[in-house]
């Protein structure tokens, strides 16, 4: 750990709020804010320059227990809300925590837009598939069939694939993983964390309560090893137990294959997070554990591109350059003007 | 009295020259003819010539409605005096029409032995049947009633521009600059200032250019030479207060006066805004001038806007949003935000008619209850009005100083007639402006809790900035314990918090001036107004005034809280007549409050009022009419319009 002399040491314990926390016993959100203050300290960011914004639902009550700044806003706006904070203080710290309701039904359009613009803070989304603080209906990611209060005969809508959706917008960084895999977790959480441009990070997080067992088959120990597959950069696509099969690509189409049996590493998909094009992590993304495929989690994608919230302060730093700072005087005179004596 | 533009001067003919006290002319042809364009100069020279000035430009919501029929007329009408002058005029003295359809839906505007100028090459058969003529007006003796004149624009125009190197297309375009050099000629104005802009516009462009300056000058020419018309008026300068003067539409004033508070109060200038008609020229105006550090953000939708406003508020700059009023009824759940979370910003609502989409580009005051009341929940927050399009440069640094110095959301309203009128704007010096003092905590001692939600005597809350060790915290949504910001159900707080929210705006009383009056304390009416009516409002007063009527006018700049001292000057006149362009807002906030039976003049056609509404409804009033305009509607005999008005299916919005 690198820590800035002029910065005190702070410990996960430093991120505490006095607040209580006050999700259900045994809900996913304890690991993820667990793992939050756990990396918080290693970023080496003062304290006071980090803000998490948030919307509504069970995931957005996370700003109340960081003691930082923060700002619990209203339903699906936390991007936007985050936008205003970023573009006008871009030396803040600026993360966006959000459900599959919260950033995918009511805030979707705010999503996409925050995605496409680049600005440079991190969306956490935590996926349990339910809406949790309305206590239990289907959500935008609920599988078709899901039968919920609110869907007694199932779920008709087609789901959402959240990583899909922020690969489409084109989003520079987009990542996955699991609650309950907690050092996995906050490795991911450290490079959204790290990456400049806006970090995208899904997280299966199971409700214990409405949605028990949701993403049982890629949290399951004896099942995770089949059913998810961890990427890593410029190395093949292999998973299961025995590490025996792997992903390569068949024309667009990406199939599971057995190692051995004249298929060697080389045949496999090589993973490139740094693909200029994103055709292949969306590939990726679409990759479901219902259609025989491992669910990838990892990084799928870190590119660089310009960032809004460096641009529109440029265009001001370029303006101001080019034309001196603005005299109002000048300004309220500039038109046709004529004097009364 | 000799005319100053650089010509040749035939001095062959001896015209007339009438002085007047002040005209009103109108521009008005299909909305591809340039009439905002003529409009406009002829606006700037008066200016510049020292008139008093008062326009109304009006269009239609189509960009290009289907040319020549009578939903694609936009028009641009100038009133300009020697006096001091309110209002754009009631009638026109000089109406130039470039085609049917805008002689049908302007004529009724000419007064009887008023000036009509129409360019007759476009009253040909196809135009005729647009504007749902039988027979051509200019021709079957029906305008009898008017000073005709029948020019043909197109042709001369051509003639003039014939030898350049340009499409037909093009040529014909320049005709309205010919009609604009028609009638400076006819009003004595000097080319120069058109000539001027013409070379700052087009000069990348000499072809059209020249043509443009041809165009200009063969009008010119044409009324100096054409024996039919055989006098010229000259309107002298208007005595206005010394100064230096610019003529300023509203949104530009909106925009200056932001930009002018967010300096006084040292702030960056964040505006979060989606395009809407009237308010996105304040967006545009605003997005020039980066270089003044201001940001603007054009968010992906109206929610966007607001909600990047509180997080930039939150973060520490002067935030700002600019709408209407179908964008601001997206932006109240945000609003309610602001409202909870105790933060400072600015919340433009340049009023069009409604509801939902309504009328885009036409003017109305009906949103004074979505300002003050339009949110879930007891969410009170300050509301005031510019009353001019200059005002609104004063009316936004008000709001300003006002929402830092309460630490609350404040709404301005302006609305479609003065956002887009303009008027004379006594160029004030940026140093004679009163600073707007923001002051935020300093860090915060080691291990001390932070309580954000502490209050000073006008019951704000400390604005602490993200950046500032020992002062992190949290706020939201949810209701606040007061003192520490925590989320906090308790019933007898959450009665606090109400309390504290709806007292907070009610002390702004103490930080506004007592109510001004024109006219005499007490008597027999008061006309009561808010907003863009000011000007027909104090003009129809003074007008009863100088018949020695015992009328006054007040207007209101803040509408919640109302003035202090309203409640006792309402109580010293007989009558109190409130006339809104709307079914009686204001009135039923007053009529509440103050429990008194005032009387509305309503009006809600997507126009402003005229002098002559108004002084008729004072008029009756003083004679014992008690009438409002809308009332009892429960008992109203509906009957459907006699004439419906034969209109494209399609129109957009």
């Amino acid at each position: 750990m690198s820590v800035d002399v002029t910065l005190p040491v702070l410990k996960p314990t430093d991120f505490a709020s006095d607040q209580d926390v006050r999700w259900c016993p045994g809900c996913g959100d304890y690991a993820i804010l667990a793992q939050m203050k756990k990396i918080m300290p290693t970023l080496n960011i003062p304290r006071e320059k980090i803000v998490f914004v948030s919307g509504i639902g069970c995931s957005s009550r996370f700003p109340y227990y960081m003691n930082t700044y923060g700002m619990h806003s209203i339903h699906g706006r936390a991007p936007a809300v985050a936008t205003g904070i970023k573009s006008v203080r871009p030396d803040l710290n600026v993360w966006v925590i959000t459900g599959d309701g919260d950033a995918l039904s009511i805030g979707g359009n705010h999503l996409m837009h925050t995605i496409r613009r680049n600005l440079d803070i991190n969306i956490v989304l935590f996926n349990n598939r339910i809406y949790g603080l309305t206590k239990g209906q289907y959500s935008p990611t609920s599988p078709l069939g899901k039968k919920t209060k609110s869907s007694p005969m199932g779920a008709i809508d087609n789901p959402l694939h959240p990583l899909s959706l922020a690969i489409g917008c084109e989003a520079t960084f987009v990542a996955r993983s699991i609650d309950t895999e907690i050092k996995h977790l906050g490795e991911v959480l450290m490079r959204a964390a790290k990456h400049a441009g806006t970090s995208f990070v899904e997280v299966y997080q199971n409700c214990n309560v409405f949605n028990d067992g949701a993403w049982a088959y890629a949290k399951d120990r004896d099942t995770k090893a089949e059913t998810t597959l961890e990427l890593i950069h410029n190395k093949p696509l292999i998973f299961g137990k025995n590490r025996d099969k792997g992903i390569r690509l068949n024309g667009m189409n990406p199939e599971v294959v057995d190692l051995g049996k004249g298929i060697s590493e080389d045949d496999l998909l090589f993973h490139d997070e740094k693909a200029t094009e994103p055709s292949l992590a969306y590939l990726l993304s679409r990759m479901r554990h219902v259609d025989g495929f491992p669910e990838p989690i990892g990084v799928f994608r870190a590119v660089d591109r310009p960032r809004y919230d460096v641009a529109i302060n440029e265009q001001v730093e370029v303006a101001t350059k080019e034309r001196g700072v603005g005299d109002l005087d000048k300004l309220f005179n500039s038109g046709d003007v004529w004097q009364v004596a | 009295m000799s005319t100053t533009a650089a010509l040749d001067k035939s001095p062959a003919l001896q015209k007339q020259v009438l002085t007047l006290d002040e005209a009103t002319v109108r521009f008005c042809g299909d909305s591809g003819d340039g009439m905002q364009l003529a409009g406009t100069q002829f606006t700037n020279t008066s200016a510049l010539m020292g008139n008093d000035i008062a326009t109304f430009p009006d269009f239609p919501a189509e960009i290009r409605a289907p040319q020549g029929t009578l939903a694609g007329v936009s028009g641009f009408q100038v009133h300009f005096s020697s006096k001091d002058i309110y209002t754009p005029g009631d009638t026109v003295d000089a109406l130039v029409a470039m085609n049917p359809a805008a002689l049908a839906t302007n004529l009724g505007e000419l007064r009887a032995g008023g000036i009509l100028i129409a360019n007759s090459d476009a009253f040909e058969a196809k135009g005729l049947e647009q504007a749902g003529y039988k027979a051509n007006p200019l021709e079957d003796g029906s305008l009898q009633a008017y000073r005709l004149h029948t020019v043909a624009m197109t042709k001369l125009t051509r003639a003039a521009v014939n030898h350049l190197e340009l499409s037909q297309k093009e040529k014909d375009r320049c005709r309205n600059f010919f009609a604009m050099g028609l009638v400076f000629w006819l009003y004595d104005r000097p080319l120069e200032p058109t000539l001027r802009y013409i070379e700052e516009k087009f000069g990348k462009k000499p072809e059209i250019a020249q043509a443009n300056t041809l165009a200009l000058k063969a009008g010119y020419h044409y009324g100096e030479t054409v024996e039919a018309i055989n006098t010229q008026f000259h309107v002298p300068k208007a005595k206005l207060e010394p100064g230096t003067y610019t003529s300023i539409v509203g949104n530009t004033a909106v925009a200056y006066g932001l930009m002018a508070a967010a300096r006084l109060s040292d702030k960056q200038l964040f505006l979060g805004a989606y395009p809407i008609t009237p308010a996105s020229s304040i967006l545009e105006e605003l997005a020039r001038h980066k270089n003044f550090n201001v940001l603007t953000f054009q968010a992906e939708d109206e929610i966007a806007a607001m909600a990047a406003t509180v997080g930039a508020a939150f973060a520490g700059a002067m935030a700002t949003t600019v709408s209407s009023g179908p964008g601001i009824a997206l932006k109240s759940e945000a609003m309610g935000l602001a409202v909870m979370t105790e933060l400072p910003m600015v919340i433009v609502n340049v009023q069009r008619g409604g509801p939902s989409t309504g009328l885009p580009t036409k003017t109305e005051q009906a949103d004074l209850y979505q300002a003050i009341f339009g949110r879930n929940g007891e969410c009170p927050m300050p509301v005031l009005a510019a009353s001019s399009p200059a005002d609104c440069f004063d009316a936004a640094q008000e709001a300003w100083r006002i929402a830092v110095q309460y630490m609350v959301p404040v709404v301005l309203l302006t609305d479609g007639y003065i956002a887009n009128g303009s008027e004379p704007w006594r160029i004030p010096k940026y140093a004679d402006l009163e600073k707007i003092p923001v002051t935020h905590p300093a860090p915060g001692a080691s291990g001390e809790k932070f309580l954000p939600y502490t209050r000073n005597e006008r019951l704000a809350r400390p604005w602490a900035v993200p950046g500032m060790t020992g002062l992190e915290h949290r706020i939201g949504g949810l209701e606040k314990q007061d003192v520490t910001g925590n989320v906090c159900y308790e019933p007898g707080n959450h009665e606090h918090m109400i309390r504290v929210r709806a007292a907070k705006v009610e002390k702004i009383v103490n930080d506004i001036p007592p109510q001004k009056l024109d006219g005499p304390p007490s008597g027999d009416v008061l006309v009561l107004s808010w907003g863009g009516t000011f000007g027909a409002c104090a003009t129809a007063v003074h007008n009863v005034q100088a018949q020695g009527k015992a009328v006054t006018h007040c207007h209101l700049r803040w509408l919640n809280p109302l003035p202090k001292d309203l409640g006792d000057i309402l109580k010293r006149f007989k009558k109190i007549l409130i006339p809104e362009l709307n079914l009686g807002q204001l009135r039923t906030v007053i009529r509440a409050k103050y429990l008194i039976d005032a009387i509305g003049l309503n009006k809600i056609q997507g126009k402003p009022f005229s002098v002559g509404e108004v002084v008729g409804k004072i008029e009756a009033v003083l004679a014992g009419d008690t009438t409002s305009t809308h009332d009892d509607l429960a008992n109203w005999d509906y009957k459907p319009p006699t004439k419906v008005a034969k209109q494209s299916a399609n129109q957009g919005g």
